[in-house]
């Protein structure tokens, strides 16, 4: 369901989970794998990116998620749940830190865990179909996995309000124009164009390039760990469970529009 | 038909491999095109590219015929 390679100083890293890379306990234990070996290794650069048609990742597991808590929350849930999301921040924290350049090559549906995964990226490639979304709120949650300090750090306050707030979608171009994404290219390019950008950044000295993110790019630690309580808090209501049941349950042809 | 749905039908026929000919603007979209959420994603950034606006998707609840998204579309633009 994850592959990785290390080929010329590139690690690609190949997410094909249907129906969409959702996120859950496989996903993120094979991240964590992932994020070892690249720590220890001197490649100079990642690329993550979705072998399936249908888009970079639709997020969370929400199906595993509603099985587990269909029966209400009790304790035993409310710690498990937060294990998972304390495993889920520490692999997205070093994901986020790695020494490589990592880029997220991001076509279709990159939505909710899946954007959040993309925003651990330094560089994001988008196909022209991609579109972003945080639809947390229709699940009377937020994004949990560390997307809201990340998405404002890249981008404007005024935008990530209004993503989150409204859950609305936004295409390629929207989301170059916003600064979340640096390169945008036509249908099927954004390995090619990924690949590029990986063989361009390790033409410089490993050491320039490493100093260079990690003073770029700081970890926003405490707002993570806010992230973290405010969704914990929520987590706990009826409204979540019922939520999910409606997602899980619908055979709506369209439950990806908020 | 409007311009606006003329061409809001070729742009959906071209993208789902269907005849422009047998769609109409009376029709439902998503039993016309057989397309599911994810496609109708698709579709609506097709409609954005092509007419260079933004249709927040919130907008096309109960947006079921071409007609009416076509309307959307002019609304926006």
């Amino acid at each position: 369901m994850v592959e990785w390679m290390l080929q010329n100083g590139i690690w690609e890293v190949k997410m094909s989970a249907p129906p969409c890379n959702e996120i859950g306990l496989e996903m993120l234990s094979a991240l964590e794998s992932f994020v070892g070996e690249a720590e220890a290794s001197d490649a100079h650069s990642v690329i993550i990116y979705s072998g399936l048609e249908s888009g970079f990742s639709a997020g969370a597991d929400l199906k595993s998620l509603y099985s587990e808590v269909s029966g209400g929350w009790d304790e035993a849930k409310r710690g498990q749940l937060s294990d998972f999301l304390s495993r889920i921040h520490s692999v997205f924290n070093r994901l986020d830190m790695l020494p490589q350049t990592v880029i997220c090559s991001i076509h279709r549906v990159c939505f909710g865990g899946g954007f959040e995964l993309a925003l651990c990226g330094d560089i994001r490639v988008a196909e022209k179909t991609a579109r972003f979304a945080f639809p947390e709120l229709r699940l009377g949650i937020i994004p949990c996995f560390g997307g809201i300090p990340r998405l404002e750090r890249d981008i404007g306050n005024a935008m990530v309000r209004d993503l989150l707030l409204t859950g609305r979608s936004i295409r390629a171009t929207k989301a170059a124009e916003i600064g979340l994404v640096t390169h945008v290219v036509p249908r099927g390019e954004g390995l090619a164009a990924a690949r590029a950008v990986a063989n361009q950044t390790g033409k410089f000295d490993p050491e320039a390039r490493r100093s260079c993110k990690q003073f770029l790019k700081l970890l926003p630690t405490e707002r993570l760990e806010e992230e973290k309580r405010v969704a914990l808090r929520l987590f706990q209501s009826d409204v979540v469970i019922n939520a999910l049941k409606k997602f899980v349950e619908s055979d709506d042809v369209r439950p990806y529009l908020p | 038909m409007t311009a606006t749905e003329k061409r809001l039908i070729e742009l959906a026929a071209e993208r789902f491999s269907a005849d422009a000919n047998l769609l109409t603007p009376g029709q439902d979209f998503f039993e016309a095109l057989g397309i599911k959420s994810i496609q109708a994603l698709d579709l609506l950034t097709d409609l954005e590219d092509e007419f260079d606006i933004e249709i927040p998707d919130y907008e096309m609840q109960g947006v079921n015929t071409f007609a009416a998204l076509a309307a959307l579309i002019d609304k926006r633009a």
